[in-house]
């Protein structure tokens, strides 16, 4: 049974490859929607090594909150994305520049 | 009945007001002539009006009439008011003015008739009859100044009124510049009168005076000036701009540049006597000034003796009469200086008689011509023009002081003023007046001999056209002819050598100045223009007058040798002794350069570009640092969040 550090090590490596992912991905929102996807993974394994190893279960409850958060999310997600794509042919993320002043 | 005269008064000063509304606003409806008739026959109406008033205070010495009728400005504790002096000083003068006008009016009529502007010039004409009177009426300096500037506005319209033509323009300039820079020393001396005496009227002022000479001034450190002294000077400032006195008198050639009759009104009794006028009257306070007085003595001999000479150069007929008009203004200054008040206000009367006559009949030399004004392209006018050559000669004899014209009363009696004065500068004046004497009647007939004279040098062309000057034009020529001859004769015992004077209490002399009273041989006028065979200004004279015949007439090859001779001498005098070159090269062209190098550095560099372009580039600048920030990619803002993130963590890992 690996320890909680290496736990840990993992979710932060996942954690940092989300955020990786939206800092460089410049190409694709369906990449974007990934890299979120990733980092609250990274979240839930957080969650059930401290509850594994605190044993309590309360963090493998949330878990389930996430997930279901997440999957919802992941939905609206997706249909915005075809809307978008519809009205800009386009779904590359450097073309998503409407964000300023 | 003093309610009447000022009123009277009142109505004479506006007249020739409603004669320059009417030209000017109505001009056009009312046709040419009507409009003519209409401004002559209201400054002849004011010129019938000021002789009454003449005969009222002068001849039957009523007494001083000092009143306002209305109130301009109140401040504090200062009160201005529109008010008019009648005494005997402003009711000669005001004759002489109107009499000149009168005779102005009539001869533009004539001399005008061709030209587009004719209903804008008896507006202009009448409106500086009208400033005049403003200035010699007034009972304080304000109005008087208001009179002041009125003529000087005039004048620049007057001369200027050519606009089409580039030299006009540059004349009417010159003039105006020139006169507001006299007008500083005027204003100052207003603003030193209200500092001291705390009032503008004459009267409140010079019965102070003479308590005030005893008061001083610091004007440097340790260095005390009396106050009287102080404002004579700035007033006397003031008067050398309008009277064209050296080194203000560049401006008086170049009004030339106008039509002649107004020439002959600015020459004669409006615009240049204002100065000589103004000090006449001052005359309570010049008193206290000997150092002023002194001044006045130098520069008006300089005036007197350095500018005829400069007509001696001159080709232009109206130029050499200009040019002795302010050696004939420098004689003026000199009597001022010496104290003798009444003799420039006498040699003030005969010179507007005959240099008025002048300035007109070489109008009428000038439009029988077709405007030509060189003196070089006349000759052998005498018998085609013989009305104009007499009255010219008349004119001319007057000038040069010829017995027993009238010019010599007044100018006889200003040099043995100036022999007699114990002024500082004094001799000085004095024997430029008597070289004056020669040159005078040098460049006169000189003139006239280049004239009337010699062979015909005009094209042949203009010569078969030539004919004498429509009546219109000749009457004022008689008219201004006769008091050439006899106003001297008739004036003098009045007005210098009994007691009192003509001008009475209008002038103050303290007794020791009194030059006038020292001169006892007087016996009669027609006496004195015998004995004046026995004096040396009557042979210097004549002797002018030979050498002007020879050397125009008899031996014209001599003065073409004397100007080889005496080249460089010869050349200073065409520069008219670089005054004109002073001023265009220092003062035009360094107040030029001068701005173009505050132009240049102050407001192109510094407001320009520091200050206007400088903080919009800057905004810019800024905007474009700022736009930099805010790319609308998410993926910036999501990296500018985990930096924030980390830049947190780290402060707080860190425990700060």
């Amino acid at each position: 049974m690996p320890s909680l550090t290496e736990f840990l090590i993992v979710a932060a490596i996942l954690f940092g490859l989300g955020i990786g992912g939206i800092i460089l991905n410049r190409k694709n929102i369906i990449v974007l929607l990934m890299s979120i996807e990733l980092i609250l993974l990274a979240v839930n394994t957080n969650f059930i090594a401290f509850s594994h190893f605190l044993n309590n279960v309360a963090g493998q409850v949330f878990v389930f909150f996430v997930l279901t958060v997440a999957a919802s999310e992941a939905a609206i997600g997706l249909a915005i994305l075809v809307v978008w794509y519809r009205k800009r042919r386009s779904i590359e993320v450097v073309d998503l520049d409407a964000l300023k002043g | 009945m003093e309610n009447a005269l000022i009123y009277i008064a009142l109505l004479m000063g506006l007249l020739p007001l409603g004669g320059a509304l009417i030209a000017g606003l109505l001009g056009k409806r009312l046709g040419r002539s009507l409009t003519a008739t209409i401004a002559s026959s209201m400054v002849g109406m004011a010129f019938l009006l000021s002789c009454y008033l003449f005969k009222v205070f002068v001849m039957d010495d009523h007494a001083v009439v000092d009143q306002a009728f209305y109130t301009w400005a109140t401040a504090g504790i200062m009160r201005f008011d529109v008010a008019f002096l009648l005494d005997k000083l402003s009711m000669t003068m005001c004759m002489i003015v109107l009499f000149i006008s009168f005779m102005v009016h009539i001869y533009t009529v004539g001399y005008m008739a061709d030209d587009p502007g004719y209903t804008r010039f008896f507006s202009y004409v009448s409106l500086f009859t009208f400033s005049m009177l403003m200035l010699v009426l007034s009972d304080n300096f304000l109005l008087l100044f208001f009179g002041w500037e009125g003529v000087g506005l005039v004048s620049y319209l007057l001369i200027g009124f050519w606009f089409d033509r580039e030299a006009a323009n540059f004349g009417s300039l010159k003039a105006f510049l020139v006169n507001r820079i006299g007008d500083i020393g005027f204003l100052l001396a207003m603003a030193a009168v209200l500092m001291y005496f705390g009032t503008l009227t004459y009267h409140d002022v010079f019965t102070q005076a003479p308590g005030m000479i005893d008061k001083t001034l610091s004007l440097f450190p340790n260095y005390q000036v009396p106050v009287i002294t102080l404002i004579c000077l700035f007033l006397f400032f003031g008067a050398m701009g309008k009277s064209a006195q050296v080194p203000l008198h560049v401006w008086l050639p170049e009004s030339m540049e106008g039509p002649t009759p107004i020439s002959a009104l600015i020459h004669a009794a409006t615009m240049v006597t204002a100065g000589i006028y103004m000090i006449a009257r001052m005359s309570p306070l010049f008193e206290y000034s000997q150092a002023t007085l002194s001044m006045i003595l130098v520069i008006g001999g300089t005036t007197a003796f350095f500018m005829g000479i400069l007509a001696i150069t001159q080709n232009d007929i109206k130029r050499v009469i200009a040019y002795s008009t302010i050696s004939q203004l420098g004689y003026m200054a000199v009597a001022l200086g010496a104290s003798a008040y009444d003799a420039a206000i006498f040699h003030l009367i005969t010179h507007a008689f005959f240099k008025a006559l002048l300035f007109l009949a070489a109008g009428s030399v000038i439009i029988a011509l077709h405007h030509e004004q060189d003196m070089r392209k006349m000759g052998g006018l005498a018998s085609i023009l013989p009305i104009t050559y007499g009255t010219f000669v008349i004119g001319a004899l007057a000038l040069c002081a010829i017995p027993p014209f009238s010019g010599f009363y007044s100018k006889d009696i200003i040099i043995e003023a100036a022999n007699l004065s114990q002024l500082p500068g004094a001799r000085y004046a004095y024997y430029c007046v008597l070289a004056g004497a020669f040159i005078t009647p040098v460049y006169t007939f000189r003139a006239i001999f280049m004239t009337f004279h010699g062979k015909e040098r005009m094209p042949l062309s203009v010569r078969d056209h030539i004919h004498e000057s429509p009546w219109v034009v000749l009457i004022p020529l008689i008219l201004l002819a006769i008091p050439s001859i006899i106003a001297g004769e008739f004036l003098v015992s009045k007005m210098i050598f009994m007691h009192p004077t003509l001008l009475g209490d209008s002038i103050f002399v303290l007794p020791q100045h009194n030059v006038l009273s020292q001169i006892h041989d007087y016996k009669s006028a027609a006496r004195m223009a015998v004995d004046a065979g026995l004096t040396l200004p009557f042979w210097l004279a004549i002797a002018g007058i030979v050498v002007a015949w020879l050397f125009t007439l008899q031996c014209p090859q001599w003065s073409e040798m004397l100007k080889q001779r005496f080249s460089l001498i010869y050349r200073i005098l065409l520069r008219k002794y670089g005054f004109d070159d002073f001023n265009q090269i220092v003062l035009v062209d360094g107040t030029r350069d001068t701005g173009e190098i505050f132009y240049k550095t102050g407001d192109v560099k510094f407001i320009d570009g520091v200050c206007v372009n400088g903080s919009g580039a800057l905004i810019r600048w800024f905007a474009k640092a700022g736009r930099q920030l805010q790319t609308g990619y998410l993926f910036h803002y999501a990296l500018a969040m985990v930096l924030g993130i980390l830049f947190f963590l780290v402060w707080y890992g860190w425990g700060l």
